[in-house]
């Protein structure tokens, strides 16, 4: 009786000093597991999602405080992408942040714009070109579409149009099920 | 002349319907009154336009120059004046716009100044590739790349062998068969040319045993030339021996390898119509500029091949080909297996429009609808690529790209093989083409992502530069004025400092220095001065006193 | 015009699944005839039953899932798997019988897992097997073929007994059945008696049992004829009966007078209709060509082992459900070796 309780004590030490070493040793600084979440994300740093950005979104679903399916711009693909990394079941975008939709870029109408900067300062991958008193105009191809400026714009000169689609950026649709006869 | 040939996996035998098409020699087309002509018609990056609105253009003449590398020029196809540069709906399975310039032609049909080599073999191939380049050849079977990157042997193997593909798979095509048979010549003038500029050692000219006269009309014109080292080798009819790889394994055995290029094992493949181009462009200098078209199916009136500039809108074309006969189920560019469906016929005939089929319900019928894969393997049997598509085509259903990857998505050729066996009836094929074209856009939208997150890093990390120059300065600022009061303070204490020791000087009386070598009117003036300032001094002192008895 | 065009090809070959499962009946059409010369009308009713049992019980799932009905109904699956189901029943089997077997076999084996497609176990054979443990009696009380029964039994005799249990007049049922060959075999084999001794009854034939080798050469007939019209692949049938053959016929050779010969097993109970019919399910089996020879030639080794040792006389339906579950295990081993690709 005596000589199981010690040996059990003495393998539950030995344990837990190897796990404790192991804990110490083999620390990993940062957390990997939020730099997965964040490559997946797709960094229009729009803020659907309820966080500062797409990194405090991806911390936020590391540390299990969020659901994966609260990036609309992400959709369906980041969605299963998400579920697939984490190991959980995919679900249906969530209603509260909005839909899937088409890509849109960031569009100024520049007679319009009177170069406050104000959207200037509120884009987050500064894809907006223009100085103090000047017009401002939209990097295109760094764009992201988040819609950020379109609020802050004093003379709502600034419109979201959908992403030109061309026969080289053009996608085959998804078959139409299996018709009901 | 029977040569050892071997055999791909998988294909169909499948009906050829090619008679109806090569009963009448090929026409010529008209100029139409209008070209358009798109700035990619290749694979690669679109032209770059040289004219503008309203400049007058000839006959042969460059109207948009190759952007890049892997891009190809295109050229007027008749004079005329330049109407307009901008966007037209182009033959493409999207039915979307691209760039095109649009031309109003004279009718003329002037040349411009042609500059032909009739001798190819004072050419180094360097200097034939340019030529070729700047005609604008780009494949003509189907896939247009750009024919001038495929005659560049590059430095890391010895080409062996050409392989000219004239197997022409597809059904119911047959401007190759009519090219071979009609312009046989051309053909071989072009392989030789391309033989010199790769330096390959043979050339194999492959043609399905369904093509007799294409096969006898080549060798009649090898017969005419002394060159041992091109041949015409008849293969077995079998789709799809047009397919590049498949050709090469037919005539070779080898196989390409994955993700490869047949220039990895030695060989190149070029199409017949893209050697009749090549001869053009180096004998006479004339760029590609038009194209033998197959004009066929149960709606057309009178089905032929014909000769057609690039940029005749299909419909003009159509009309002066005999017209319809009924009223067509569907227009196809291309054949029934590869080819893809055109929204109308305002479209233009481009580079890669080898045949137009105006399909009646016979020739192409409505797609039934699709039931539950039975796992039966007749996919797999008849894949060429030796895939299982049943797996790709569940995979990509489910989405799952990565898997469908995994199952060698992308050495699928999209032949259409197991679509057309399905027993049920599912749109394979277009499985497929979803899940490359998703595959390809999620590259497109990581590659934005990763630069996106890029730029919102380096906007974090410019705003907390910028705060913390910000605070920077002002601590900066906050010191100077720190700064400044004790230089204040510093003064003062100076002052007071002199004060005190003038105070000290005066309460000791003044000692005058260098007093010795005065000479006797200095010492005057110096009494003089010492009996003001004592004059000062006591008046001083009794004002003072004066002030302090008034204030008692 | 539709706003999404279809993709190539736009041709279309002449396969469909419905002509599949129609030539598939087609081909069970001799052996279901001289099935019922020999065993009597019984076997009628139990494709009539069957087959009404089938599409009945797949029309009403449909329809609960809200999928198609008559266009499911018309590909011909259902009447595939009563028919197998049908031959696979004694020949007098109760209606209550064959209707729990075929409504298990549609709406649990195969529906509930999706449908056609979809269901990773031979439907036919689960409802079989799900039969055969549940009612062995009834399951193992095979008719006498013809020529060694005693009086026949007439068309409203049967109808009777399958319907009410009341055989009409003096006959009693066990004057009609007998054991099958193979549970002849093995009880009597379990009793110590040589091979010889026991193939001396009149319940064996030439190759294997009376009646039962005829049933089994026109099933192998409608196999052939499935093979020539390329409905099947050959690589199933041809491994599960020389596994089958070569097992079987080892163990004859090391010793004649235990272990029955290969030919007997080969025209023995399922075994025939297991390599052409049930084994080339294409749903539930293996999908390539190497895969196929492993999956059938793992049919056949069972059967004969089940056969031999296990509990009971026929091993076909537990073999080929036992290779239905391996079937996705060999599927990914036996890849074929994609064009361009470097070989292993």
């Amino acid at each position: 009786m005596v000589s199981a309780i010690l040996a059990l004590t003495a393998l539950a030490v030995v344990f837990g000093v190897l796990l404790g070493f192991a804990a110490v040793r083999f620390k990993v600084k940062s957390d990997p597991i939020v730099d997965k979440v964040d490559a997946i994300l797709p960094q229009t740093q729009c803020g659907q999602c309820g966080f500062a950005g797409c990194r405090p979104y991806a911390e936020a679903i590391a540390s299990g405080e969020t659901d994966i399916n609260r990036c609309p711009p992400g959709g369906e693909t980041v969605i299963l992408a998400l579920a697939d990394l984490l190991g959980v079941d995919p679900k249906p975008l969530d209603d509260e942040v909005g839909e899937e939709k088409a890509k849109l870029v960031a569009f100024i109408d520049e007679p319009i714009c009177i170069g406050c900067t104000l959207c200037y300062q509120a884009c987050p991958v500064d894809a907006i070109a223009g100085a103090a008193k000047q017009m401002h105009t939209i990097i295109e191809s760094e764009c992201t579409g988040c819609e950020l400026c379109v609020e802050p714009c004093p003379v709502d000169c600034i419109y979201m149009i959908p992403v030109k689609e061309s026969p080289n950026t053009w996608k085959w649709p998804f078959p139409e099920e299996e018709k009901k006869a | 002349m029977s040569r050892k040939l071997w055999h791909f996996p998988g294909g169909l035998h499948l009906p050829d319907n090619k008679a109806m098409s090569t009963g009448r020699p090929s026409g010529q087309s008209a100029i139409p009154q209008r070209l358009i002509i798109p700035l990619q018609q290749h694979i690669g990056a679109p032209a770059k336009p040289l004219v503008a609105v309203g400049d007058r253009v000839l006959k042969g003449e460059m109207l948009a120059k190759p952007e890049g590398y892997v891009s190809a020029p295109v050229h007027a196809s008749s004079s005329g004046t330049v109407l307009a540069i901008e966007e037209h709906p182009v033959p493409h399975p999207s039915g979307l716009s691209a760039p095109c310039i649009i031309i109003e032609t004279d009718g003329e049909d002037r040349w411009a100044e042609l500059a032909p080599h009739p001798d190819y073999r004072q050419l180094d191939p360097s200097e034939l590739r340019n030529i070729i380049r700047d005609a604008g050849i780009v494949g003509l079977g189907g896939a247009g790349f750009p024919a001038f990157i495929k005659l560049n042997p590059g430095s890391r193997v010895a080409i062996d062998t050409l392989i000219l593909n004239g197997a022409e798979c597809e059904p119911y095509i047959t401007c190759d068969d009519m090219l071979m048979r009609e312009r046989a010549e051309e053909v071989i003038y072009g392989a030789r040319i391309m033989r010199h500029a790769l330096q390959a050692k043979q050339c194999l000219i492959g043609i399905e045993d369904n093509k007799p006269e294409a096969l006898a009309a080549i060798q009649d014109a090898l017969a005419h030339i002394d060159d041992k080292s091109i041949e015409a080798v008849q293969v077995p009819t079998r789709y799809p021996t047009g397919g590049e790889k498949q050709l090469i394994k037919i005539l070779t055995g080898k196989e390409v390898p994955s993700q490869g290029l047949p220039i990895d094992i030695g060989i190149v493949c070029h199409n017949v119509a893209t050697a009749a181009s090549v001869h053009r462009a180096v004998d006479l200098g004339e760029p590609l500029i038009s194209r033998l078209v197959t004009i066929t199916g149960h709606g057309a009136a009178e089905p032929q091949n014909v000769e057609v500039r690039i940029g005749t809108p299909i419909a003009g074309l159509l009309e002066q080909a005999g017209g319809v006969n009924t009223a067509p189920h569907r227009l196809l560019m291309g054949g029934p297996m590869m080819g893809f469906e055109l929204k109308n016929a305002e479209l233009p005939v481009i580079k890669t429009t080898n045949c137009l089929l105006l399909a009646s319900a016979e020739d192409s019928p409505e797609r039934g609808p699709g039931r539950a894969c039975i796992r039966c393997g007749a996919c797999a049997e008849v894949c060429p690529a030796l895939l299982l598509p049943q797996q790709i085509y569940w995979y990509a259903r489910a989405k799952d790209f990565d898997k469908a990857q995994d199952y060698n998505l992308f050495d699928c050729i999209e032949c259409g093989c197991c679509a057309y066996v399905c027993p049920s009836n599912l749109p394979l094929v277009q499985y497929y083409r979803f899940a490359k074209t998703e595959i390809w856009a999620q590259e497109r939208d990581k590659k934005a992502a990763d630069k996106a997150r890029e730029r919102h890093e380096f906007r974090v990390f410019r705003q907390d530069r910028e705060k913390e120059e910000r605070a920077a300065k002002h601590k900066a600022k906050a010191k100077a004025v720190k700064k400044n009061s004790d230089e204040d303070t510093k003064k003062a204490a100076i002052q007071a400092a002199m004060e005190r020791a003038k105070a000290k000087r005066e309460a000791a009386g003044i000692e005058p220095k260098n007093t010795e070598n005065l000479t006797e009117a200095q010492r005057q003036q110096i009494a003089e001065a010492e009996e003001r300032r004592q004059a000062m001094k006591d008046q001083n002192t009794s004002s003072t006193a004066k002030k302090e008895a008034n204030e008692e | 015009m539709s706003a999404v065009l279809p993709s190539s090809p736009h041709v279309h070959g002449p396969n469909a699944v419905s002509k599949v499962m129609h030539q598939v009946s087609l081909a069970l059409i001799p052996a279901l005839i001289a099935y019922t010369w020999l065993f009597g009308w019984g076997v009628v009713l139990n494709v009539l039953i069957a087959a009404t049992v089938a599409l009945a019980s797949e029309a009403l799932v449909l329809k609960l899932r809200d999928r198609p009905v008559m266009a499911t109904l018309a590909d011909g699956s259902a009447l595939v798997t009563a028919l197998l189901l049908a031959i696979a029943l004694p020949p007098l089997a109760p209606w209550w019988l064959t209707t729990l077997g075929v409504a298990f076999a549609i709406i649990l084996a195969k529906q509930l897992y999706g449908g056609l497609g979809y269901n990773p176990f031979n439907p036919a054979m689960i409802g079989y097997v799900v039969l055969l443990i549940s009612f062995p009696l009834e399951m193992t009380s095979w008719l006498a073929p013809g020529e060694l029964r005693e009086g026949a039994l007439s068309f409203a005799g049967a109808v009777s007994y399958v319907f009410t249990g009341n055989l009409p007049g003096m006959t009693g049922l066990d004057s009609l059945t007998m054991a099958t060959p193979l549970d002849t075999m093995k009880t009597q084999l379990g009793l110590e008696l040589t091979l010889n001794e026991i193939t001396a009854s009149s319940v064996f034939g030439e190759l294997g049992g009376t009646g039962w080798e005829v049933v089994n050469g026109l099933i192998l007939l409608g196999g052939l004829f499935l093979l020539f019209r390329r409905i099947i692949s050959w690589h199933v049938p041809v491994a599960m009966l020389s596994s089958l053959f070569l097992a079987s016929g080892l163990f004859h050779l090391i010793n004649p007078d235990h272990y029955a010969g290969p030919l007997f097993h080969l025209f023995s109970g399922g075994a025939m209709l297991g390599a052409f019919f049930i084994a080339t399910d294409p749903v539930s089996g293996a999908t390539s060509d190497k895969g196929r020879l492993w999956f059938g030639a793992g049919v056949g080794l069972l059967t004969f082992i089940i056969r031999t040792w296990g509990g009971y006389p026929d091993g076909v339906a537990f073999s080929v459900l036992l290779m239905n579950m391996a079937a996705p295990t060999i599927d990914y081993y036996t890849q074929p070796r994609v064009f361009g690709h470097k070989r292993g």
